[in-house]
């Protein structure tokens, strides 16, 4: 997994409640048996009209968030689908972050398994932001998670609470099966103590 | 203090904490999900652990036709499982083989899905086998990954909720209306966060499939899992199926599912209460579950909302399903109908959407598509002549697969066509793109093919509203 520690980057905002992983990244991308090539893809439906040319009224579109590397989006960002290929997707079109009042479940866990930090902050903190990102036509944040804190664009600091084990696996960039296999022991333990009930094998009819 | 099933379930499948490392009984795999993760197996010389506690299925890519597969790149995705399957000694029902279906399908059907253990998918629909008192649950490729490598998974305890339903059901009512209509009441992210609790008499009045629609949709009101405590019918449900204990064993099996309760002093992060009585026929109006209302109602008029947040958003789901506000539902027409998906393509689901269905004919403007969610199903609805009473009536029979439920096959959505579906997920595009979904219990769906509009299905078969 690659690591995060700091960015200063612009910002894009797409303030939109229930931003679902099929808007993230269409089905039809989703036969792909890679992990790359879903950058491209992001958002297609929004970004780009039946021909092919992006639509002037998306909010990535917008020039003031060329190059963004983090996202600050609305409520409940990444529900629906498991498909990981949606952090991959955010990730490959050039965000290390994003910043929203809340994420869906599995969207979240996902995100800090393949190196997208997601960052919640109450929804004012996250307005507030959005504000003074829009008031300036867009513009530079520090987002520091080590530190766990994001500098806003006016120079405010602000802290956010992350988990520290995820944080450290983040900040480190590390293989977490790695890690569990040298756990082992403890798992032939639990399965010496307990005894197997189900055997897929039996069934099996390939 | 008392104890929740998820309580119990979850303290005994800890191996380790700091943090927790649980342990996954039953690991179920599909071609969309899992290709990237035996790629990385395969890139860091690892194995796979417990191929006995794992076993693959094709469901979302296969055509339903019964033809050769002719898009390239599934093609290339079913090959690839069937390649890492045998590469890594995996267990797989292949399309053919005669079990395959959809994942969430086949494991409760199988025995598989048992009470008391953990399952994980990559699919966010796993919360389904939750239905028999499991703790299951979707996850991304990379959990995938660590799950067939350490049979474990690094997770943070989710907190805990129940949905208790009160009230008698009213007639007529079906498990799809109660959970689409508890959606619409605390919204897409009501959940968020939580494992839930499904309780109450309308749940234990549920067969097992009631009780599997309900728990499939649990992630579109953002729950992680749902669950329903197991009892006589999930266990008569069990009997004598591929995979279930048998003679000793089975009645060891029984003494320990009864132990799995949740004891009256339980106490959950969470409770919400949903009043089942006052629930009619749900139909969903917008572009995400929470978006529904009852077959009597009207689409919402974005100037009823206060919050300009939330204007903007009915704005769009209105402008994207092309609908006027006020609109009553009775008056919008469908072009397509699709029964089928992990939430309602099971026997019964069949069983229920024929008994509308019977005797009438399709509507000249609608083409209506059934699709079992296993081959199994297939079989059995075939051996009790439903695929006879679907056909004569316009319908068209297909093979088990996840088919218009995501468009990641060749059934979809024309841009603009507008369908009643028994599906979990009316996001924009995603039977197709610019393809309008209204979600539905498999009976309204049956009533709204017949008809080519939505229409309170009790009326149509006179059961009186
Ligand atoms: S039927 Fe639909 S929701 Fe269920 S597993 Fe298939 S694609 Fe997912």
């Amino acid at each position: 997994m690659r690591a995060f520690r700091r960015t200063t980057a612009r910002v894009a905002v797409l303030d939109r409640p229930n931003v679902d992983t099929d808007q993230i990244i269409a089905k039809q991308f989703l036969k792909s048996i890679a992990r790359t090539g879903f950058g491209q893809y992001l958002f297609l439906d929004w970004r780009v009209d039946e021909n092919g040319n992006p639509r002037p009224d998306f909010e990535l579109n917008n020039p003031a968030y060329a190059d963004a590397k983090i996202l600050l989006a609305g409520p409940n960002f990444g529900c629906g689908s498991s498909r990981e290929h949606a952090p991959w997707a955010l990730l490959e079109y050039g965000f290390d972050v994003v910043v929203a009042p809340s994420f869906g479940d599995i969207f979240k866990m996902n995100s800090t398994k393949c190196g997208l930090v997601p960052i919640e902050l109450p929804a004012e903190q996250v307005r507030k932001l959005i504000d003074e990102v829009d008031a300036q036509n867009g513009s530079e944040v520090t987002v520091d998670l080590e530190t766990k804190t994001i500098v806003s664009p006016n120079g405010e600091t602000i802290p956010f609470e992350f988990d520290d084990f995820i944080r450290e696996e983040l900040l480190e960039g590390r293989d977490e099966i790695g890690r569990t296999l040298m756990q082992e022991g403890a798992i032939s333990a639990f399965e010496a103590a307990h005894p197997v009930r189900i055997d897929t094998a039996a069934l099996a009819v390939s | 203090m008392g104890e929740t099933l998820f309580d119990r379930v979850w303290a005994s499948h800890v191996v380790a904490e700091n943090p927790t490392l649980l342990y996954i009984e039953l690991h179920l795999v599909h071609e969309v999900t899992s290709p990237q993760a035996f790629e990385g197996l395969r890139l860091a010389g690892r194995r796979v652990r417990r191929p006995d506690l794992t076993l693959a299925t094709m469901d979302h890519a296969v055509p339903t036709d019964g033809g050769p597969i002719t898009d390239p790149m599934a093609k290339e995705q079913l090959d690839a499982l069937r390649r890492n399957c045998e590469e890594f000694g995996v267990p797989l029902f292949a399309t053919g083989s005669g079990h395959e279906g959809i994942v969430h399908v086949i494991g409760p059907e199988l025995g598989l899905t048992r009470p008391g253990i953990t399952i994980v998918c990559g699919d966010s629909h796993t919360s389904t086998h939750g239905a028999l008192g499991a703790l299951a649950f979707g996850i991304g490729t990379s959990e995938v990954e660590h799950v067939l490598a350490t049979q474990t998974l690094v997770l943070p305890r989710p907190k805990s909720m129940r949905i208790r339903f009160v009230g008698d059901l009213p007639f007529g009512l079906t498990p799809k209306d109660v959970i689409l209509g508890a959606i619409a009441q605390m919204g897409v992210a009501g959940a968020k966060g939580h494992v839930v609790e499904y309780s109450g008499a309308a749940i234990r009045a549920m067969s097992m499939e009631g009780r599997m629609t309900v728990c499939n949709m649990t992630v579109e009101g953002g729950g992680r899992a749902g669950y329903v405590c197991p009892d006589d019918t999930t266990f008569a449900y069990l009997e004598g199926r591929a995979s279930s204990p048998t003679g000793a064993e089975w009645e060891r099996a029984l003494d320990e599912w009864r132990a799995l309760v949740t004891d009256d002093d339980a106490t959950f992060d969470r409770e919400v209460v949903v009043d089942v009585e006052r629930l009619r026929p749900q139909v969903s109006w917008g572009t995400n579950p929470g978006m529904t209302t009852s077959v009597d109602g009207r689409v919402p008029d974005p100037s009823e909302f206060s919050e300009p947040s939330e204007r903007a958003t009915v704005e769009r789901a209105l402008e994207y399903m092309a609908l006027e506000p006020g609109t009553p539902i009775e008056e919008i027409r469908v072009d397509r109908v699709f029964i089928g998906s992990c939430t309602n393509s099971r026997i019964e689901d069949l069983r229920a959407a024929a008994s509308v269905v019977r005797g009438r004919r399709v509507h000249p403007k609608v083409r209506a598509l059934v699709v079992p969610g296993s081959a199994i199903v297939k079989a059995q609805a075939e051996a009790e002549g439903l695929d006879r009473v679907f056909t004569e009536a316009g319908f068209e029979w297909r093979h088990a697969g996840c088919s218009m439920c995501l468009g990641m096959n060749p059934d979809v959505l024309a841009p603009g066509e507008r369908c009643a579906s028994t599906s979990n997920r009316n996001f924009e595009g995603r039977q197709g793109r610019g393809g309008r979904t209204h979600l539905v219990s498999p009976e309204m769906a049956a009533a709204a093919a017949i008809e080519g509009r939505f229409v309170d299905v009790r009326e149509l078969i006179g059961a009186g509203a």
